[in-house]
């Protein structure tokens, strides 16, 4: 487990709270099907079946993973994913 | 949780200029203060991503800066406020779906036609629930 994900209030009920947690995987998609074998529900907030939710936003260090590969994108060990909501509305 | 929304006048005056300059489309952005103080403090007008005259979104890249320092600075976004150009100063259901920042205080400013002066009404929304709150302006520094 060497992938930090930083979760936002909103998700958290899914962490018992925790506003990080770990996980591992060489791509998005894994490393969100890994962060759901223990924090089951977190992964259709973040996911649909059409890929990464419109409006939430992940990034990886520093880059929005829609400008990176979606849910393709690779990640290693030392990285660091965070999950903001979109804030948005009209 | 509380149902007022204390604020600065010079923070209210703010927010009404933003609205106002981007009129008609939506304005938006934070009022950030000290985690778990319900006192917004400091003013960080945001980009309307989409332009619109109808929908506003945080550009996502500006989002994560400005979430970023309020981690450094230990705040959180007491105050999330957006305009509406043509309707009124109430959380639309696009507001209800989108609001995901249980803590925070939704103002809302209407720069509709029709107004001598923006109207400026805050809501918590929380499950999808919205409740209305006083806006309670104060005076302070600045």
């Amino acid at each position: 487990m060497s992938i930090e994900v930083r979760i936002p209030t909103i998700l958290r009920q899914y962490t018992g709270g925790a506003k990080a947690v770990e996980g591992t995987g060489d791509t998005l998609a894994a490393l969100i099907d890994d962060l759901e074998s223990r924090h089951p529900g977190l992964r259709q907030r973040l996911v649909d079946n059409d890929g990464l939710r419109r409006f939430v936003n992940v990034y990886l260090n520093d880059e929005d993973v829609r400008f990176l590969d979606g849910l393709k994108t690779q990640v290693s060990d030392g990285d660091s994913v965070t999950v903001l909501p979109a804030v948005a509305g009209g | 949780m509380a149902v007022v929304l204390e604020i600065r006048r010079d923070l209210v005056d703010a927010v009404i200029a933003h609205a106002r300059r981007d009129h008609p489309d939506e304005a938006c952005g934070i009022v950030a203060g000290p985690i778990g103080s319900d006192r917004p403090e400091r003013f960080i007008p945001m980009a309307n991503a989409e332009r619109s005259t109808t929908f506003y979104r945080f550009d996502s890249m500006e989002q994560l800066k400005v979430w970023r320092e309020m981690d450094d600075r230990d705040e959180e976004p007491v105050v999330i406020y957006h305009s509406h150009t043509s309707t009124e100063a109430y959380p639309s259901r696009t507001d209800i779906a989108y609001a995901s920042e249980p803590n925070a205080h939704y103002l809302l400013v209407s720069t509709r036609d029709e107004l001598d002066e923006p109207e400026v009404r805050s809501y918590r929304i929380v499950d999808g629930e919205v409740t209305e709150e006083e806006v309670r302006i104060v005076a302070g520094a600045e």
